[in-house]
């Protein structure tokens, strides 16, 4: 990290501990948008990191939004951060000012005809508390990103298992601003798992934190648990697995950083998006059984960052999806590339 | 709570030009070794192969040059030996002295242990192994009975060394031996040498592994005199001096890339097999190794910024132990071949080869539950 990068985490870790409490997360999960988080991150700046100063933004790089990223993952900070971030950067790329306010993104099935757009989408995040959301469509291999006001698009509200908001979209000839961008077709889904992908990094350190300390104050047969070497073999793999998620997140966002330039970033993004999945399962795992009962009762706040990992690891691209993607090139590639392949970049 | 610090660490630009220039001599000098004998990686021994390495200038590159060595960065010697692994040369016969005896000769060794060592292992002439576990100490290294009692001019050993690598081939053990005993502090009184094969008194014996191969040892010490001279480091030091040498041992990339042979040979087969249920589990294991090779980077990155990343190097180890033994297994479940020892084609010999020795490699430089206990303590569990 370099000097700018410390005092971003420093603070950001700051204000996360400032706003993030028990309280809000229980009421995130009721319905209740998290304005006062909200509104001190915008006033740091922190919701347009991937926005140039010139459109009003921070002018940061995916690197800094890992750090952003990370420590809004590890305090399960509720709020549309990632999709808000991811938002500004691809209508940036595609030279759109972004508008203010918390930022969708939109999946679904959609068709652009005469500057407007129709169809449906579900599981889209917080789309009862933006005012807008980003979509893209392609045609003839050209991509476009939409500007989408939501108005009286908003069909029906559903939470994942996390209980973030997953809302239903129905958009009948809807008057977007588009723009035509040099990102591929799929850069939505392809940012979006990069975002989970760092959220889920964060997850994962707070998974290793929060049973580091419980198996230090938990005891049983007169001792605390964590000195028994059957829970501390287990906690090691824990945190080896959350080290491995971020080295993998970290190597992501500085591809995406060199995005351009003849450097497509997928193939680094997949790979955090599918180390991601591959130490959510195993460390989700690890970190309940430490907790024993505790961990399972909704009064613990560890299902807090359990559940956001079950729900992550599926949006945009479960590891599978990016790994049957990544696999299929390798083998298409050939055997005697991989090395070189994965040496050039 | 201490958390592990693993920072991107990027290959400088200039090693391209080395990379492609180690590629263009494998290309020439492997061209004819079978991929289950590449599949041996360092575990694979060839004096002549050493050699040419070193008149490449390949072995001990980062060496100040009045030691025979090339002063070149550390960052020039992971891609040479990176590219080495990859390609399964067979590197074994040189690959102690190079990785570990010789920067802890640098680090700790006199000058005239430097002069004896250094120049001919440079050279791929001097081979050494690690005297390091023993019948009654293996996991447990502080446990170590080998004796070296003080006589005029130096020490009487007497004891054995177990599982000793290449010892059969080696010219020089660096050895821990134990000069005191204090049953209160039996991490105190432990002292390393660096020990001439040939003298009177040593027995080695090698054996038999189960692929029915000898690359471990016995060595046995009958009354073995070793010179004052010959005390590596200070004595009673040996605890500390053998820690310090482990993060060298333990994230270098032959930490992950031991099975690479196989996934390459398994890629190969799915080329000529097609069908799309493998792709995700090619795409898995790429991530992984990947992944591992960003981590293994990144701790390069420390030892070179002078940094003393053992914690991370313990990481990096117990992740790539389980990759490297996956590997096996997940081959077996896409395609379910015979391994074969010699007499299939290239994936079934390698799938016998790597099936058999992969349970070493979670044994190797420190079992997986010495390493997660080493981790646990990191994480203030200890």
């Amino acid at each position: 990290m370099n000097e700018f990068q410390t005092i971003l985490a420093d603070s950001v870790a700051r204000l996360m501990g400032h706003e993030v409490d028990r309280h809000l997360l229980e009421a995130a999960e009721t319905g209740a948008f998290p304005d006062k988080l909200w509104a001190a991150l915008e006033a740091n700046g922190l919701t347009r990191i991937l926005v140039p100063e010139a459109m009003g933004g921070t002018g940061g790089t995916w690197s800094d939004a890992r750090i952003v990223l990370s420590a809004a993952g590890k305090a399960s900070a509720p709020g549309p951060i990632a999709e808000t971030l991811v938002a500004g950067f691809l209508l940036a790329q595609a030279g759109i000012t972004p508008p203010e306010g918390p930022l969708t993104l939109i999946e679904g099935e959609l068709t652009l005809a005469n500057g407007t757009l129709s169809g449906t989408a579900k599981h889209v995040p917080w789309a009862r508390a933006a005012t807008h959301g980003v979509a893209m469509v392609s045609r003839h291999g050209a991509s476009q990103v939409l500007l989408v006001p939501l108005g009286e698009s908003r069909a029906g509200e559903a939470d994942n298992i996390a209980r973030e908001p997953r809302d239903s979209l129905t958009f009948g000839n809807v008057a977007v601003q588009a723009a035509a961008t040099a990102l591929p077709e799929n850069a939505l889904r392809l940012y979006g798992a990069l975002a989970r992908a760092c959220q889920m990094a964060g997850a994962l350190d707070y998974l290793t934190t929060q049973s580091v300390a419980y198996a230090n104050e938990r005891s049983q047969f007169g001792k605390p648990i964590g000195k028994f070497q059957a829970i501390q073999q287990q906690l090691a793999v824990l945190s080896t697995q959350a080290a491995a998620a971020g080295m993998a997140a970290s190597y992501g966002c500085a591809s995406a950083d060199k995005a351009g330039e003849g450097h497509d970033p997928a193939f680094e993004i997949a790979i955090a998006k599918i180390r991601a999945d591959d130490a959510a399962g195993i460390a989700t795992s690890i970190a309940h059984q430490v907790h024993g009962a505790i961990g399972f009762t909704y009064e613990h706040a560890l299902h807090f960052a359990t559940r956001r990992l079950w729900a992550w690891r599926a949006e945009y691209g479960a590891g599978r999806e990016w790994a049957k993607w990544l696999g299929a090139g390798v083998i298409a590639r050939g055997a005697d590339n991989l090395w070189s392949d994965v040496t050039a970049r | 709570m201490q958390t592990f610090r693993f920072d991107l660490c990027e290959l400088p630009e200039e090693t391209k030009g080395l990379r492609n220039d180690v590629r263009q001599f494998l290309a020439r000098e492997l061209a004819d070794v079978p991929a289950h004998l590449r599949a041996l990686t360092w575990s694979g021994s060839d004096p002549a192969f050493s050699r040419k390495m070193a008149a490449q200038g390949w072995i001990g590159m980062t060496w100040p040059k009045q030691y025979g060595g090339h002063e070149r960065s550390a960052f020039d010697r992971y891609v040479v030996i990176e590219e080495m692994l990859a390609a399964g040369a067979p590197v074994g016969s040189h690959w102690i002295g190079d990785r570990q005896s010789g920067p802890l000769l640098l680090r700790f060794g006199t000058e005239e242990q430097r002069q004896l060592i250094l120049p001919k292992v440079a050279k791929g002439e001097c081979f050494l192994c690690i005297g390091m576990s023993e019948p009654d100490s293996g996991s447990d290294l502080a446990a170590t009975r080998t004796r070296a009692d003080k006589v005029e001019g130096g020490y009487k050993v007497n004891g054995t060394k177990l599982w000793t690598s290449g010892a059969h081939r080696a010219h020089y053990m660096i050895a821990l031996f134990r000069t005191h005993s204090d049953p209160q502090n039996k991490h105190a009184g432990l002292t390393q040498f660096l020990v001439d094969l040939k003298t009177p008194g040593i027995t080695i014996r090698p054996i038999r592994d189960l692929t029915g191969h000898a690359h471990f040892n016995e060595v046995v010490f009958e009354d073995v005199f070793v010179p004052d001279a010959m005390l590596v480091g200070s004595e009673g030091s040996g605890w500390g001096q053998v820690t310090a040498e482990l993060a060298y041992e333990r994230s270098g990339p032959e930490r992950y890339l031991s099975s690479f042979i196989l996934l390459v040979e398994l890629i190969r087969r799915l080329e000529q097999e097609g069908g799309s249920e493998a792709e995700a589990e090619i795409g898995r294991l790429v991530a992984h190794l990947v992944t591992l090779r960003q981590m293994s980077l990144s701790v390069a990155g420390m030892l070179e910024a002078g940094e003393n990343p053992a914690l991370e190097a313990s990481v990096v180890k117990d992740l790539g132990a389980i990759y490297e033994q996956d590997m096996a297994l997940k081959a077996h479940e896409m395609i379910g071949a015979m391994p074969a020892m010699g007499d299939g084609d290239a994936f079934e010999n390698v799938m016998g080869q790597i099936t058999q020795i992969s349970p070493s490699f979670s044994l190797r430089g420190g079992t997986r539950e010495i390493l997660r206990g080493i981790i646990a303590r990191g994480l203030g569990l200890r």
